[in-house]
């Protein structure tokens, strides 16, 4: 069951990955450029949970534990900066 | 900027993150994790509460300033680097000691000490350098 629900799974991660970063090269303002990183970074804790599932290997847990924690603090400070551009 | 949902979230996160940075901490001698991440994640929490708070509460929410923090982190690691060169190894051997009653045995080490130092100083760099690139 996990063999084919794993590779549809990365798929869908690495199209949305993409999209976002389409967005994130695009992007006409700061804002949605910031906003499609915060997109990134949540795919990535997706990305590597899958792989967690994927490969047994519970150590990968702990990165995506980080980075779920730690990521909105970019957008944070971004937004803290354009915040205080105006 | 003195958004109330940051200001709510930043007081859930932080003890989270402060836990979450003891676990990884004590953990770091035999699995993925230790001092270095330790420290960031406990700097992150306090940079978490200085967007919230500003940058005044963050540092009176810090017992002690951030440089005192690093040069006590740089003791504590060579204290810990040091502490075999009195039993005669050499520098930085890793000793270990059993503690507690045999049921509950406890096995304690200089690495653990040295991890410690390791975090004060990844704290005190971190948040020295956020806080004094803020005032600017």
């Amino acid at each position: 069951m996990l063999e084919v629900v794993l590779p549809i799974v990365l798929a869908l991660l690495g199209l949305a990955l993409l999209i976002a970063f389409v967005r994130l090269w695009l992007g006409p303002t700061l804002p949605d450029r910031v906003v499609s990183m915060d997109l990134i970074a949540v795919l990535t804790v997706g990305v590597i949970v899958t792989a967690s599932a994927g490969s047994g290997q519970r150590a990968l847990l702990d990165a995506a534990f980080v980075i779920a924690l730690v990521g909105f603090m970019g957008t944070v400070a971004y937004a803290w900066y354009i915040e205080k551009e105006r | 900027m003195s958004s109330s949902i940051l200001r709510t979230a930043a007081r859930v996160l932080m003890p989270l993150l402060v836990l979450f940075a003891v676990f990884l901490l004590v953990r770091g001698h035999n699995d993925p994790g230790g001092g270095f991440v330790a420290g960031l994640v406990i700097a992150v929490a306090f940079v978490l509460l200085m967007f919230a708070d500003g940058v005044e509460a963050a540092r009176r929410s810090l017992p002690v300033s951030p440089w005192h923090l690093l040069g006590s982190g740089l003791l504590v690691a060579l204290t810990a680097g040091l502490m075999p060169v009195f039993v005669g190894r050499p520098f930085l051997t890793a000793l270990w000691a059993h503690l507690g009653p045999e049921r509950w045995d406890v096995l304690v080490g200089t690495p653990l000490l040295f991890d410690i130092g390791v975090c004060f100083v990844v704290v005190g760099v971190v948040l020295t350098m956020t806080f004094s690139l803020v005032e600017d």
